[in-house]
């Protein structure tokens, strides 16, 4: 019984698995066999780890999130109380603050101050340093069957930036503007998981961390997925990329849509997944531009 | 849990049992287990080597690789289920070209020998490996039965056991009323096995490679044997995996046994430096456990649980049962009786009309059953 998930190629056994829809009583046993939380282990079986997690938290995040960036949280009654949620948000900066800081805000704001799930680039599990790093903070392979995990059978908060790469690689001059979504792959993500999708604005990051320029050369010598050049980086060494400017963090948080009012087998409409993914897109673009315009200063707010 | 899931799988009765590597660790270990069950009336091994463990009622017969006399004993013993326990899946065992010959070619045949018209054979359990996935940058945090591995295989063993496989799924497909079992089990701890991580393990210094905390995930070597009872006496036609419950980062479990790492592996060139400086300090790490230490493997368990199949040991209870072990190894090293396998001793206990077994079997094993959590032959 695994996942539905056709964005994996079916193995040879494929019609062993049962296909087809689940019922709600095969996904309540299903959820039963997932394994128990050892109540002695400090680390989850996605590799996060309460205790780097929580130093980190209380040191470098609470430093950015409450004095230098800032941040200010709108619409956080918009992320579900339970349940699995896929939020979507916008992408900028070189080694983005931005998901640190949307889980933040969901630790310090929401009522239940629920854990984030937050998908990084295969890449990062493949460079020494970030693979070991970035699960225990609660990154994750973006990988479909995680996501689907994740929020289908484990109903977590996860959050996806569909922009991917194109968004943080952009220059400064192209600031605010949400690049290609994708193919629509969240949205399928979120159909098959039939869970909330909740976009999400944050305004900020793209003056924290700017990214003036790009060196393939040193992209080449590092083996980096990209070799950005800020105020700091690569100037400073590795620290640099750090050494963010102290821009005013805005976070809003969307009224979530409903995948599960879409008809069955929605993501089987691929016509459908692209109007819900254009859709997302237009209504973050447009909250930024409401949010950039009413800014009075980029580093005041 | 357990009392809120019904037991899907039905249950068999009065099967004829022919094990095949009766005297891998497995093989034996699971003719043990499988002589007090009362619904299996006869037990065949048969193996290239003498069994390695005591054994009372099962009947061993030596016999090299060919299809044709595995035939012959499969036909004459009327034998309905057939269990693989073969399976090389540790480089260390034995030599590349032994392992891919017991493998490939030793499945071929053992497969040969259970088709054909009139084979009495319904039942084909496989002992797998979580190598058929591999262990891969792109691959998911948890691998379902469904899923293809990442990428072709790159070491030997890997590619053994994806073909070994691939020849028993084929083989599923064209003997209709066959029903055959695959299960694919995690990386094994325990207390008797010896497998690459369990040496690995028991270093004062556990290796890692720097910059990488895989997460890996064990099962423990008794719940391997009641997985393989389990598929042994009930209906399970598919391909299951078999893992306890929890993936652990590899900084955990040496956090649980005591240990310290040692990160001394370098991100780049490990395979050269695990050939190199590594085999010359005496200590040798696979291709495939090195590709494990880099990215380690997940797998999604609930398939086989759905069945009705309860783990006695989560991943991080078969690592705690594994340092008690090593705590104990000075101890007690060297105090169990070696067993040596004496044909004509054996045949004297079985056949010879003096020789009266102390009980009769239905009276000796009408409690035990397959739910029973002690551990077998220590």
């Amino acid at each position: 019984m695994a996942p539905r998930n056709t964005s994996l190629a079916p193995g040879r056994n494929a019609e062993e698995v049962e296909g087809g829809a689940l019922t709600a009583t095969d996904r309540d046993r299903m959820r039963a066999l997932l394994p128990a939380i050892e109540a002695d282990r400090r680390i989850d079986d996605w590799g996060r780890s309460e205790r780097v997690e929580g130093v980190f938290d209380a040191t470098v995040v609470e430093f950015f999130y409450r004095y230098w960036f800032r941040c200010e949280v709108e619409g956080i009654e918009n992320v579900p109380a339970d349940g699995g949620a896929l939020l979507v948000s916008n992408h900028a900066g070189a080694l983005p603050p931005d998901a640190v800081m949307i889980g933040k805000a969901i630790r310090d704001q929401h009522p239940r101050a629920r854990p984030l799930y937050m998908t990084v680039e295969h890449f990062f599990k493949g460079y020494p340093g970030f693979s070991a790093l970035l699960p225990k903070i609660g990154c994750v392979p973006a990988h479909p069957a995680n996501v689907h995990r994740l929020l289908y059978d484990e109903g977590q908060l996860v959050l996806v930036f569909p922009e991917g790469r194109k968004g943080t690689e952009k220059l400064v001059k192209d600031r605010y503007r949400v690049q290609r979504f994708g193919r629509g792959g969240f949205v399928e993500a979120a159909m098959r998981a039939e869970a909330q999708l909740v976009p999400v604005c944050v305004v900020g990051a793209e003056e924290a961390a700017p990214v003036f320029a790009r060196s393939k050369l040193l992209q080449k010598a590092t083996g980096l997925i990209y070799f950005p050049l800020t105020p700091t980086f690569p100037w400073l060494g590795p620290a640099g990329m750090l050494g963010y400017l102290p821009a005013k963090f805005r976070i809003r948080f969307l009224e979530p849509i409903d995948t599960t009012r879409m008809g069955a087998e929605p993501a089987e409409d691929k016509a459908l997944v692209q109007s819900v993914a254009q859709e997302v897109r237009a209504r973050i673009q447009e909250n930024l531009h409401e949010m950039v315009s009413r800014r009075r200063s980029v580093w005041l707010g | 849990m357990s009392g809120r899931i019904e037991v899907v799988a039905e249950r068999l009765q009065r099967r004829r049992v022919l094990i095949a590597g009766l005297a891998s660790y497995w093989g034996g270990r699971l003719a043990q287990a499988l002589e007090s069950f009362p619904e299996v009336e006869a037990i065949v091994g048969v193996d290239t080597r003498d069994p390695t463990r005591e054994l009372e009622r099962t009947e061993f017969v030596k016999v090299s690789n060919q299809h044709g006399l595995i035939q012959r004993i499969v036909r004459a013993a009327r034998i309905d289920t057939v269990i693989d326990a073969r399976l090389v899946v540790d480089a260390f065992t034995t030599t590349r070209r032994r392992a891919h010959e017991s493998n490939v070619i030793g499945t071929m045949n053992l497969l040969a020998a259970c088709a054909g018209e009139g084979s009495p054979v319904r039942k084909f359990v496989f002992k797998s490996s979580g190598h058929v996935y591999g262990s891969a940058q792109t691959d998911p945090a948890f691998f379902t039965e469904s899923m293809r591995r990442s990428g072709p295989a790159t070491n030997p063993i890997e590619r053994d056991v994806v073909e070994a496989e691939a020849s028993v799924i084929d083989f599923a497909a064209k003997q209709k009323v066959v029903d055959v079992t695959v299960l694919r089990c995690a990386n094994v701890l325990g207390p008797d096995v010896d497998t690459s991580f369990t040496r690995m393990l028991a270093l004062p210094l556990v290796p890692m490679i720097v910059g990488f905390d895989p997460r890996l995930q064990f099962v423990h070597e008794d719940d391997v044997v009641h997985a393989l009872e389990h598929a042994a006496v009930h209906r399970l036609p598919g391909t299951f995996n078999v893992a306890a419950d929890g993936v652990l980062a590899l900084s955990e479990i040496i956090g649980l046994l005591g240990k310290r790492a040692a990160p001394a592996l370098p991100p780049w060139g490990t395979g050269l430096f695990a050939a190199g400086p590594l085999r010359v300090a005496g200590i040798r790490i696979p291709a495939e456990t090195l590709s494990l230490l880099r990215f380690g493997r997940g797998m999604d368990n609930r398939r086989y649980k759905a069945t009705g199949f309860d783990y006695g040991y989560t991943t991080r209870e078969a690592v705690l049962a594994f340092s008690e072990h090593l705590r104990l190894q000075p101890i007690l090293r060297g105090v169990e009786s070696a067993y040596t396998y004496e044909g004509e001793v054996e045949r004297f206990l079985r056949h010879s009309p003096l020789a009266r077994p102390p009980e009769t079997p239905e009276q000796g094993s009408a409690g035990t059953s397959a739910t029973e959590r002690e551990p077998f032959g220590i």
